[in-house]
């Protein structure tokens, strides 16, 4: 699939699908990568090592440091697919060099959990 | 977006890791943003200053980023969490402390001018009429397009600090003139405002305006007024800048009953266990009204007062500074109300303030309630 990138880079490594917005802030242990939010469904899991794919994130802008420090601990995912691209995600992705893309709603919702991917934020490719 | 040869050379890490990293949150910021192309710009105004609002994870990047990072363009930095000088009066976290010092020193060591302000458009000589600048403070922002002359999109933390290093910024939202046209016009229709009305005004703009909004009815604004309103504007929404006049379009009126529901909505309290003066911070204009205001007057309770430092001699010089400490203020430098720690709620329940903004952010942050009123009011039954 064509994806629009935000974030250039490339990643290959398995998708972690979360079906709610994430709060990077408020919601991620940023020494571990653990989703500590009780309220989110990946409550529990780690996002690190993963390509994660989520709506959209939400809350405070200082959340793009969390994701600069997620990185710095070497536990950040190694890509984000997103739906739509806030200016938190899209700067916290860019200070941490992790690749980011937006994928249409059809391209999107066809992303399952667990698939192996290979994402090319150069050319701007899922496969 | 097209990119000039240089800035993909830039991009692509031929230039060093750290233009890599301006250059990804340019990009970023300009893909997410619908620019087509980045433009120059001539200053930048950091926000993200205060330990309270950056924290551990911000204090690291800054940490990281100024071992070899350099401002390429003239950048000044909003308050930070308190005043150095005088922090030593306050029973302060030392843990804050050292933090807010890494913080600091981050950023003079990447070039940054100490202004520690957030009203960089009174304190500095403002640039020729139509330049691009990159202001993060919102109240700043709103200031700079509507009052000073100058364009910028409110910008976050990471464009502004992204700027500061390439001195570029997307061109996107406000940088092009037909965002800059507003489609709404808010009529005043409050009679004797005064500048907590101007603020509620702002915050009431903030609510339901775009990028831009025209207001009818307002003229005479003194400077306390015009930094109200551009601060309460900032405040609730993403509005970055207001014309005056009526515009073309969908208009809607400011009246006594929207007043009274933004009063309601700000005002916690009926009593104040201390004064707050200053967000924005309060320049040399309003430190000489306020020094008229007080003469043989003094507080009846602590009233904290929030400057620039680049005021202190000249306040000293015009006599302001020792007719209001002799009325009983207590001037604080590099810090402003929003976010300090210096307002605890375990040692106040409500804090006394004319700021919009301070109302808020006291309410969200520091967790206390607030008692609303103007200045005028404040020294009328505040001070005997």
């Amino acid at each position: 699939m064509n994806v629009k990138v935000i974030v250039k880079g490339q990643a290959k490594g398995s998708l972690l699908v979360a079906k709610n917005p994430l709060n990077f802030l408020g919601g991620i242990d940023k020494k571990t990568g653990v989703v500590h939010d009780k309220n989110h469904d990946l409550f529990g899991k780690s996002i690190g090592d993963k390509i994660l794919v989520f709506p959209y994130g939400i809350g405070s802008s200082v959340g793009a440091y969390t994701i600069y420090s997620l990185k710095y601990n070497h536990c950040a995912p190694l890509a984000m697919i997103c739906l739509k691209a806030d200016l938190t995600t899209a700067s916290g992705c860019a200070i941490s060099n992790i690749p980011l893309v937006v994928a249409s709603k059809n391209d999107y919702d066809s992303l399952q959990e667990d698939k192996e991917v290979v994402l090319d934020a150069i050319k701007g490719q899922i496969s | 977006m097209e990119l000039t040869k240089e800035e993909e050379s830039a991009l692509d890490g031929k230039q060093g890791e750290t233009l890599a990293l301006a250059y990804r949150t340019l990009v970023a910021i300009g893909e997410a943003s619908d620019s087509d192309r980045l433009i120059p710009i001539e200053w930048a105004h950091l926000s993200g200053v205060n330990y309270n609002t950056i924290g551990d994870a911000g204090r690291d990047f800054l940490s990281h980023l100024s071992q070899d990072a350099k401002f390429k363009v003239k950048t000044t930095v909003n308050p930070m969490g308190f005043d150095f000088d005088s922090v030593t009066r306050y029973n302060l976290d030392d843990n804050f402390i050292e933090n807010q010092r890494s913080i600091k020193n981050s950023y003079e060591k990447m070039g940054a001018i100490p202004s520690y302000s957030c009203i960089p458009y009174e304190i500095f000589d403002v640039p020729k009429q139509g330049t691009q600048v990159s202001f993060a403070e919102s109240n700043a922002a709103i200031y700079a397009n509507s009052f000073s002359g100058l364009v910028t999109n409110k910008e976050g933390a990471f464009s502004a600090l992204a700027s500061a290093l390439t001195g570029k910024s997307p061109c996107s939202d406000l940088r092009d003139d037909k965002t800059r046209k507003p489609n709404l016009t808010i009529r005043m229709k409050v009679e004797s405002p005064d500048e907590l009305t101007y603020g509620m005004l702002g915050y009431f703009a903030g609510k339901v305006a775009g990028s831009s909004v025209a207001l009818s009815g307002v003229n005479g604004l003194d400077r306390r007024s015009c930094k109200s309103l551009c601060a309460g504007m900032g405040t609730s929404g993403a509005c970055g800048m207001f014309t005056f006049g009526e515009e073309e379009g969908e208009k809607i009126d400011f009246d006594k009953k929207e007043m009274q529901k933004i009063h309601d909505e700000l005002n916690t309290s009926e009593s104040g266990d201390l004064i707050t003066l200053g967000s924005p911070q309060l320049g040399l204009d309003e430190i000489g009204d306020l020094a008229a205001m007080l003469k043989g007057r003094s507080f009846k309770k602590r009233c904290m007062i929030f400057c620039p430092s680049a005021i202190k001699g000249q306040m000293l010089d015009l006599g302001y500074r020792k007719e209001i400490e002799h009325a009983g203020g207590e001037f604080l430098f590099d810090c402003c109300t929003c976010l300090s720690p210096l307002v605890d709620n375990k040692e106040v329940d409500s804090v006394t303030t004319n700021s919009v903004k301070g109302a808020y952010y006291l309410r969200t942050s520091n967790k206390v309630d607030v008692n609303l009123k103007s200045l005028k009011k404040i020294v009328e039954e505040e001070t005997k």
